[in-house]
């Protein structure tokens, strides 16, 4: 399949983290119909960087062309602002409209002269026909991201932006809006940009990963290639946390909401300590098999 | 039977003001709860210096500044025709002045408590400035809004000082009810003043207790 270069990115802004000044520099391309995450510890720039495409933030220096067209050049001085260019955004606080109900909510999002039909086709896909007419402070955290989503998309916007959307959910919920957010994903052949540290959600989902240190990006691939540092292939592979380390021996391991217990060999364990992630591969040498019933 | 006039120029002085710091103090606001200019600390410090100035001093400089006699006052009334002194226009420049922080100061800090974010998603939805502010940032501070109006509509009831400095107590055009009462008091007619003093002890008790009653949420199941 051919590559198509959707959307090219160059940026440079001096910003005041937590720990000092810290030089945000980056610069990467981002092909139609990807799904890419944008992974680091919080305060390494990636909420501004989704600002900054979405023209809400404006770089020193930088560049930002989306299908050819130009969103930025600060070096001939164009800037569209936020309204002109088109794109989906969700917000880590999901930024609801707390005046408007559901249908209220997706309908102020409507361009002037576009179809309606959109609504209902959002509401349908998202699951929300029973929420219509409730206000967002009456919602659960899961469905108030349902309605972000959907909020988002009602313009058709080619790239669809998410930060940390999952962040204040519990795993179940999690789970089922990460199937949510791949299914608009795909449906709409969007090209879309997720900032997260979740390993677990980057896995699941993303095509290409970016990890991001002080401002710049320091490794980049495939989610096997940026999170664990050897390739394995094995068919079957989770990512859990450590709990505890067992006589230098077990590990308990906190996958999704279950603990499990995992041998380890001495030298595997060596390098670990309770609170690291850890991708558990495994190889089906001897599986047991069982019909289910 | 007392004059009614007095309280009916109370209650139009009070409302014209309102009206008019409304139209004034939403823009004012907006402006100080978004701004990263140098001069919002000034401009703050004005719209605040109502809260502390002796209402005597704003109203000596008004008297001052808008008397024919004196610069701005003379080319006001020669190009203008307008005289502001001992008038009822005068008298509601002037209200809006003293009321104007008990206006802004509800609105702006109503913008200021708004999630940042929900203007990000209206603006990245394609909402414009415009829209955004009446569709989605005023719906949200309706209670800022009704404190702001409540508030002021009372402080400019309480007016005195300002309101016999700069218009004096002419029946009919610039004696509100609180000039009244002081009048009435100086004529030993205590009988009068007790009137409107009551009216104005009722109604102004009356509308801050709506406030909190409507803005403590003690109305929302009647109004559902």
């Amino acid at each position: 399949m051919k590559k198509v270069t959707h959307i090219s990115i160059s940026l440079q802004k001096q910003l005041n983290a937590a720990a000092g000044k810290m030089l945000l520099n980056i610069d990467f391309n981002i092909e139609q119909g990807k799904f890419i995450t944008i992974y680091g510890n919080s305060g390494a720039g990636k909420t501004s960087i989704l600002r900054m495409i979405a023209g809400l933030l404006t770089p020193d220096k930088g560049r930002i062309s989306v299908n050819d067209k130009i969103w930025l050049d600060t070096a001939k001085g164009i800037r569209l602002t936020p309204q002109q260019r088109k794109i989906g955004f969700v917000f880590q606080d999901y930024a609801l409209f707390p005046n408007m109900t559901v249908v209220e909510n997706l309908t102020f999002a409507l361009d002037k002269e576009q179809e309606v039909k959109i609504i209902s086709e959002l509401i349908d896909i998202m699951e929300l026909g029973e929420l219509a007419d409730k206000k967002p402070a009456t919602l659960s955290g899961g469905q108030q991201q349902r309605v972000a989503l959907a909020r988002a998309l009602v313009r058709k916007p080619g790239v669809l932006m998410l930060d940390e959307p999952l962040s204040s959910l519990d795993i179940d919920m999690r789970s089922k809006l990460q199937d949510y957010i791949m299914k608009v994903h795909r449906a709409y052949n969007l090209t879309t940009i997720l900032v997260s540290h979740d390993i677990g959600e980057m896995i699941k989902m993303s095509d290409y990963i970016y990890r991001l240190s002080n401002g710049k990006i320091i490794k980049q691939g495939s989610p096997q290639e940026v999170l664990v540092n050897s390739h394995v292939n094995a068919p079957i592979q989770v990512v859990g946390e450590i709990i505890a380390i067992e006589n230098q021996e077990t590990l308990q391991v906190l996958v999704g909401t279950k603990v499990i217990d995992i041998p380890a060999s001495k030298e595997e364990i060596q390098p670990l300590s309770a609170g690291n992630k850890i991708l558990i591969s495994q190889k089906l040498a001897n599986p047991i098999i069982q019909k289910i019933i | 039977m007392i004059d009614w006039q007095p309280l009916l120029l109370t209650f139009k002085l009070a409302s014209v003001t309102t009206i008019l710091l409304l139209v004034i103090s939403v823009p004012l606001a907006y402006w100080l709860a978004y701004s990263t200019k140098r001069i919002k600390p000034i401009i703050e410090t004005l719209v605040s210096m109502p809260l502390v100035l002796p209402p005597t001093v704003l109203g000596f400089y008004l008297l001052v500044a808008f008397s024919p006699s004196n610069a701005f006052g003379g080319w006001l009334d020669h190009w203008l025709g307008i005289r502001l002194i001992f008038s009822f226009g005068g008298l509601v420049f002037a209200s809006v002045l003293y009321s104007l922080p008990f206006m802004v100061h509800p609105i702006q800090s109503g913008f200021s408590n708004l999630s940042a974010n929900i203007t990000d998603a209206s603006y990245v939805l394609g909402k414009s400035k415009i829209t955004t502010l009446f569709k989605v940032l005023l719906p949200n501070i309706k209670p800022a809004l009704l404190t702001g109006i409540v508030l002021s509509f009372a402080h400019t009831i309480g007016e005195f000082g300002v309101v016999l400095m700069i218009g004096g107590s002419i029946p009919g055009k610039t004696k509100v009810a609180s000039v009244a009462i002081y009048e009435e008091v100086e004529s030993l007619n205590y009988d009068a003043a007790n009137a409107y003093s009551l009216v104005l002890f009722a109604v102004t008790f009356s509308i801050l207790l709506l406030v909190y009653l409507v803005n403590g949420g003690y109305l929302k199941k009647f109004w559902k």
